[in-house]
């Protein structure tokens, strides 16, 4: 059994106006040292497959079918064996 | 004249724009269920507005994978014509129909208001259409998104049929509807459906369907 972990944002060419609203927020705060703040999703699938690639395979299929919209979206996508 | 409107879980103007084809323009329509196919060629589809799948994921995202979708793909690809209404703008960019991607609101808020459109002269689809339309709009992720370059080729090609006259949601270029190369397919935010007759005070989105239902 393996577990896929992804984490899926905004491309760094699109404004994220969820991460600037959080920036505000901060500064307001007065914490000036964080200079970016993007806001994003994370997903976790179990997957059940012969092998690492195999499963690292289907995870990448997944993700660039469903999972994250490519004209907008970036994705990382990270697979470890349970 | 025959209309085919798509209904998915979550579609909360699929009745309202069926019966606007109906009573005002006398269409027969027939409401396809998303699990369901078709193989007949009406004279328009219609991806009403709403929330498929709760909107889930993305807007629009889960819709395509629906037997439904498979149907309007190819319908749309024989030249068939497909109105998307804001979720159903949504979907036709999700599922490739129509290029770009729709975004939250700059602003994060859900706006729910009447906008002017501008139509866009070059436009084969707005080309008769007279002055600014006053149409509502009503969405949280409305702000229309592509790359540099597809926004130039949408220009070049004259595939902007509606611009915002003061954009509400960030939407790139003040757009508010676009359409394929082919002219076949068109998507919008605003609700061209709930301004058609003096009970909701506005008529400006008959002139909307009507330009559409012609050509």
């Amino acid at each position: 059994m393996f577990v896929a972990k992804i984490n899926v944002t905004l491309k760094e060419s699109v404004l994220d106006p969820q991460g600037q609203t959080v920036l505000r927020t901060l500064h307001d705060q007065g914490k000036n040292t964080v200079t970016d703040l993007r806001v994003g999703k994370y997903i976790e699938m179990k997957i059940d497959a012969s092998s690492q690639s195999v499963a690292e395979a289907l995870a990448k299929e997944i993700c660039e079918s469903v999972l994250v919209n490519q004209v907008i979206e970036a994705y990382r996508l990270v697979v470890e064996k349970l | 004249m025959k209309v085919r409107v798509v209904t998915f879980p979550g579609s909360n103007c699929d009745k309202d724009v069926g019966t606007v084809l109906a009573t005002e323009f006398g269409a027969t329509v027939d409401y396809t269920w998303y699990k369901d196919s078709f193989t007949d060629l009406p004279d328009l589809v219609v991806l009403p507005g709403g929330f498929s799948f709760g909107d889930y994921l993305r807007c629009g995202a889960m819709a395509k994978f629906s037997n439904a979708m498979e149907s309007v793909v190819s319908y749309a690809k024989k030249g068939g014509k497909v109105l998307g209404v804001c979720n159903g703008f949504q979907i036709l960019t999700e599922s490739g129909l129509l290029p770009g991607a729709l975004l939250h609101n700059r602003t994060l808020k859900y706006i729910c208001k009447d906008v002017e459109l501008i139509p866009v002269a070059e436009n084969k689809i707005a080309k008769g259409l007279q002055g600014h339309l006053s149409i509502p709009i009503a969405h949280g992720e409305g702000a229309y998104f592509a790359d540099s370059e597809t926004l130039e080729r949408l220009e070049k090609n004259g595939q902007v049929v509606f611009r915002y006259k003061e954009n509400p949601n960030g939407s790139l270029h003040d757009i508010a509807g676009i359409c394929n190369e082919a002219g076949n397919v068109l998507g919008m935010m605003p609700h061209p459906e709930r301004a058609v007759n003096p009970y909701t005070g506005k008529m400006d989105g008959k002139q909307i369907l009507e330009a559409l239902l012609k050509k």
